[in-house]
């Protein structure tokens, strides 16, 4: 033994000795057993939480580098710095540091619109991250916790990006704040309350921009990592799910082992992520606080929104009609208090989304394959009202800028989002659940006749016919592998011995939700090996 | 409806759609575009109130009346002054075209010296405000800053951060500022046209509006300056969030489409 | 691959472990597992690896080179040089060059290590298999014991004294925490009733920081207004001003529907509050024709002609006016602060 690790030191290069010093200390070649050939499957739609984790990264790295010049305070300053048009003008220290971020330190402008630009996609990619896996059922047994991880960083990377947009002071941040402070004043009984202690007395004050600050570059985004962090091992843990295809099952993961493949797919990716990111913050302007101006309580611009991801608040916000209950010398802000509480529950709803639907399944199983949203009608057709309620308030927080660049009236828009709001999501609904089944039919034809070969053919009595290409076995495989639940079955009304069975309300409206899930007009039977066989081997080929 | 299920098919099939969805969207923008009727406000001056006459009654007296004293068609021009009639007809936004929320700025279908008659005509109705003269407006030697300030506290709520613009209230709506000349920012802020409120000299003198007349220079022309590159419209948020999903994310999903996809097999068996 | 005339001679006879459908051996539709890995060009021909290898290389080489222009153009340019680059506009030289260089910098190295994991790095897939999440019976009785064995030694169940009382300090000891947050902010009381404005306060024109007299006002103009004696230096002023800033019309007296709102003015000079009753957003999109003020973040809409009631829009109430008179100098001055709380409403506001 002794002798063996003799020679052994001796010859090992140093790479080796150091990898066998850190084994000694943190068992780095166990982990490495485990984890250096783990498989990942290869698909673009699996890369959009990796474009959300850079640009996480990338937002960490310029936002300390930020930290460097930005003073979170809010003592009023006169503006000697190089931008003319604001010479004298009086401003907050956190609006002239950031002033001075742009105009006078080297790269800090660019700095600044990489953070910003990076916040605007990292909340972007989470969005479509969060669809990809709603609408493939990623979220299904074992990754329900997961999933909730996810959703709790897209919720508090809105309130890391609203906190941030604060920072400089700027009119139209400024606006935002006082948006934040109104609704916060509307909440029945300790409404103000909330606000003279978040605000330190009445707004704007001189507290919010260092509260907020030590919110954004610390709190917040120490949560998140820690979140992150969680979100990567059980990732880890789980396995990657992967699409349905030949050799790929619930008990496998087919894809490419991180060592090398991964390491150099993903590690290159995070340099994409960060490159792409750079050039839009080279090309393109965000937030140029220089010509919005510092804030004023009693200055405003019209074209006051938040970044797009408050959108949906600022639509909820401005669509609502002005309700307010005055009784016994208390006012009851609806026309402000609903919305702010529609704001939760309309992200709640996908939220808890994955717990209803295995409540209704009463599927116990893990589930490792990523389905077709296809295969899913009901839900998918769920996720697309859901985006079409999400998108109509996004059009609704733009009202006026939609207004003046189509020439509308922003009234109308108003009524428009204030109707589709509640119609919208239905007609999608609708329309996403019939799509979906036509699609399953179109895939039930191409299993039993082949695919469309575009080839015309003239039979010998003159039709004319369009040859079919009979799928591959690869093919016909994936088109038929995924599952079909059976629609449950309330248990007859009198059991065995024929005493009479209690069935509860909730287990009634379960068997209800679940017909409407997997009966009828729900989905399409998928073609049976009978059927197959009765078409190929009677009709020949076509 | 099975008739329906199969002529979906047919080539034909995807213009009529075409058509259809074109046909509703019209419609549709019909149905909300705003429409409501023309008000127009103008007025005159001096010399050659003749010739202005005679132009006034060939051009404007079916909406403002033979003697300016306004119709259903058209507001009175009793009193308005030679400002606005420069203003109004020197932007093109009179003669109006057509009725609907507001009357946009278009061609100038007048010379300077056939404004300058009618503007004396309509001024010789009845007192009002008068066409400055270039040291009255001409924005040298202002104070940008001070420009700016009074700028975000008086114009900026209809007008935007810039002058982008912005909505009002029923398909009215705050012009885009760029490229209006000196003359007609003092005279809009001299006269109030249509739903603008005036600022007068006396509650914002005339350096204030010098003033704003440089600021407005200064952040919103063609000579603008912005440090950041692409200014995006200068609409804030909504075209930075349209810009981050599309060029942002959009470049990123096709990164990854790159790096998720087969590469190319050798051959095709 | 794609021209097979009878299905059954492609099927493997060894089935995978499909899920869910029934395997017999001439299932049409059961798994014929992975297929076979096909090779890439590189991996047949050493001169496409070859050449691979050179644009992986070519790829790292240009990220160098940028890193170099990075630092040359930080060096060259100065901070606030613009120059004209179409279609962007007039830039900023050093933004313009220092994000170019860095972004290419980074998608160099990003798009060489992909392009080397694409054409040189085996593409044969591999499988991976899973284990159940959920532990075997055997674990789990096992760490019930252990579970069961340490509760015992514990005596927590036993001695109930110590778990309540452990309980109740856990329970208080966050309350210090709590109590610590008291000074963030001082009590509500009455601060959102009250503004600077009171009797006799001459109102002051925020452009010409001179007091106001009645004829400085004109039908279809509009003047924003602050209360005498405040001043943009003092230190309290952002917090004054937005609740005591005022937006002042003159409107026909015969035009203005609501009495009060006569009664309040002066000849037809109206002083509401700039501040929207919504969420406090500064109010004062005036359009001079049909009195309507509008807000730009909500949209809420006020009749000025109507004693500022709502008419569209988010807010729940009116805007709060402010009665003005004439003092003996001749200067338009308010006659007492306003009769109700300005801004949001909330729960004291009665």
């Amino acid at each position: 033994m002794s002798t063996a690790t003799e020679t052994k030191n001796k010859k090992a290069p140093a790479g080796e000795r150091v990898a066998d010093w850190a084994d000694g200390r943190l068992g780095i070649y166990t982990l490495a057993k485990a984890n250096m050939r783990k498989i990942f499957p290869d698909h673009w739609s699996f890369m959009l939480g990796e474009i959300a984790l850079y640009s996480f990264i990338v937002i960490i790295l310029t936002g300390v580098y930020l930290t460097l010049f930005f003073h979170p305070s809010m003592n009023e300053v006169e503006y000697h710095g190089s931008y003319v048009p604001l010479q004298g003008q009086l401003m907050s220290e956190a609006f002239n540091s950031t002033m001075h971020i742009s105009f006078d330190v080297r790269g800090g402008l660019l700095i600044r619109q990489i953070h910003h630009w990076g916040a605007l996609i990292f909340l972007a990619a989470m969005f479509v991250h969060m669809m990809r896996v709603f609408f493939t059922g990623a979220f299904r047994k074992p990754r329900e916790i997961n999933w909730l991880f996810g959703f709790l960083l897209f919720f508090l990377g809105m309130f890391t990006g609203f906190t941030g947009y604060s920072l400089p002071d700027d009119l139209l941040s400024g606006t935002g704040v006082r948006f934040m402070q109104g609704a916060i004043l509307s909440v029945p009984i300790i409404g103000t309350y909330i606000s003279m202690f978040l605000f330190g007395g009445e707004f704007p004050g001189g507290d919010f921009v260092a509260r907020f600050y030590s919110a954004h570059i610390l709190l917040l985004p120490g949560i998140m990592l820690g979140l992150v962090v969680a979100h990567l091992i059980l990732v880890v843990v789980h396995k990657h799910t992967h699409y349905q295809g030949p050799g790929r099952t619930n008990n496998n993961v087919v894809g490419m082992p991180l060592m090398p493949v991964y390491m150099a797919k993903a590690g290159g990716f995070f340099f994409l992520v960060f490159g792409v990111i750079a050039i839009v913050a080279a090309v393109a302007t965000i937030n140029p606080i220089w010509a919005i101006g510092p804030y004023r309580p009693d200055y405003v611009g019209t074209g006051a929104q938040p970044d797009w991801y408050m959108g949906f608040a600022e639509g909820l916000i401005r669509v609502m009609p002005g309700w307010e209950i005055n009784l016994w010398g208390h006012t009851l802000v609806l026309g402000v208090f609903i919305p702010l509480l529609l704001f939760p529950l309309v992200l709640g709803a996908i939220a808890v989304y994955p717990f209803i639907e295995s409540w209704i399944t009463g599927d116990k199983r893990e589930h490792h394959i990523a389905q077709r949203p296809r295969n899913a009608p009901t839900r998918t057709a769920f996720g697309v009202a859901w985006i079409t309620a999400y998108g109509i308030m996004l059009v609704g927080g733009g009202n006026d800028i939609f207004a003046t660049h189509f020439n509308l009236s922003i009234n109308s828009i108003t009524w428009f989002v204030r109707i589709f709001f509640f119609a919208g999501p239905v007609i999608a609904f609708i329309i996403t659940k019939r799509i979906c089944l036509g699609l399953q039919r179109r895939d039930h034809d191409k299993v039993l006749h082949g695919r469309e070969s575009g080839i015309i053919k003239r039979l010998p009595h003159g039709e004319f016919v369009e040859v079919h290409e009979p799928l591959s076995a690869g093919d016909r495989y994936k088109l038929t592998a995924h599952e079909q639940y059976e629609p449950a079955e309330l248990p007859p009304a009198v059991d065995e011995n024929g005493v009479e069975r209690k069935i509860s309300r909730t287990e009634k409206l379960r068997v209800k939700l679940n017909k409407s899930y997997y009966g009828d007009g729900s989905q399409i039977a998928k073609p049976t090996a009978e059927e197959y066989k009765e078409i190929t081997e009677g009709h020949g080929h076509h | 409806m099975k008739k329906l299920s199969a002529r979906r098919r047919h080539p034909l099939a995807a213009v009529v759609v075409l058509l259809l969805a074109l046909a509703a969207t019209g419609g549709l923008y019909a149905a909300f575009a705003p429409a409501g009727t023309a008000k127009a406000d103008e007025t005159a001056q001096s010399l050659a109130i003749e010739e202005g006459k005679k132009l006034y009654t060939v051009g404007c007296a079916s909406c403002h009346g033979t003697g300016g004293q306004g119709t259903t068609d058209g507001p009175s021009l009793v009193g308005v002054g030679s400002a606005a009639v420069d203003f109004q007809v020197g932007t093109g936004r009179m003669p109006a075209q057509q009725p609907g929320a507001q009357v946009p700025r278009k061609k100038v279908i007048y010379s300077q010296a056939e404004i300058d008659q009618l503007a004396a005509y309509v001024a010789s109705l009845g007192a009002g405000p008068i066409t400055p003269k270039a040291g009255q407006y001409s924005p040298d030697g202002a104070d940008i800053a001070k420009g700016g300030d009074l700028f975000r506290n008086n114009c900026a709520q209809c007008h935007n951060f810039t002058g982008e613009g912005g909505a009002l209230t029923h398909g009215k709506y705050a012009p885009n500022l760029a490229n209006v000349s000196p003359k007609h920012l003092y005279e809009a802020m001299q006269t109030g046209p249509q739903n603008m409120p005036s600022f007068p000299d006396t509650t914002m003198p005339e350096k204030e509006k010098k003033d704003i007349i440089a600021y407005v220079q200064a952040v919103n022309s063609d000579r603008t300056e912005t440090p950041g590159g692409f200014k995006l419209g200068a609409l804030g948020p909504v075209s930075e969030g349209l810009f981050a999903w599309v060029f942002g994310l959009g470049a990123l999903i096709a990164c990854a489409v790159w790096v998720a996809a087969h590469t190319a097999k050798a051959k095709k068996s | 691959m794609s021209t097979q005339e009878i299905p059954e001679e492609n099927l493997p006879v060894e089935q995978g472990t499909a899920h869910g459908a029934v395997k017999v051996a001439d299932d049409p539709f059961a798994d014929p597992g992975l297929p076979p890995h096909k090779p890439r060009i590189q991996d047949i021909d050493e001169r496409a690896a070859k050449r691979s290898e050179r644009a992986v290389a070519f790829m790292f080489v240009l990220s160098m080179l940028a890193t170099v222009a990075f630092i040359a153009a930080y060096v060259i340019f100065p901070v606030d040089k613009i120059v004209y680059i179409w279609p962007f506009g007039h830039v900023s030289a050093l933004n313009f060059s220092l994000g170019w260089t860095l972004g290419l910098a980074l998608f160099f190295i990003g798009a060489g290590a992909v392009h080397w994991a694409r054409t040189l790095m085996s593409d044969v897939e591999m499988a991976d298999e899973r284990h159940p999440i959920q532990a075997s019976p055997e674990v789990k009785a096992q760490v019930m014991a252990d579970f069961a064995a340490g509760a015992e030694e514990s005596a927590l169940g036993r001695r109930k004294l110590i778990r309540n009382t452990m309980f109740g300090a856990l329970a208080l000891v966050p309350l210090s925490g709590i109590v610590l947050l008291r000074d963030m902010g001082p009590l509500p009381e009455d601060k959102l009733r009250k503004t600077l404005w009171a009797r006799g306060k001459q109102l002051i024109n925020m452009n010409t920081h001179e007091p106001l007299r009645p004829e400085d006002v004109a039908v279809g103009s509009l003047t924003f207004a602050m209360p005498e004696g405040l001043s943009e230096h003092d230190h309290g002023f952002q917090t004054e001003i937005a609740k005591a800033a005022l937006m002042i019309v003159r409107i026909q007296p015969d035009d203005i529907k609501d009495k009060r709102e006569l009664e309040w003015s002066h000849e037809g000079i109206v002083a509401f509050s700039k501040i929207c009753t919504h969420v406090g957003c500064p109010i004062s999109l005036y359009e001079q024709q049909t009195h309507h003020v509008l807000c730009p973040c909500h949209q809420s809409t006020f009749d000025l002609s109507d004693g500022a009631r709502v008419i569209f829009g988010p807010a729940g109430h009116a805007l709060p006016q402010l009665r003005i008179g004439v003092n003996d100098k001749g200067f338009l001055e308010a006659l007492g602060d306003f009769e109700e709380p300005v801004g949001p409403a909330f729960w004291e506001r009665g």
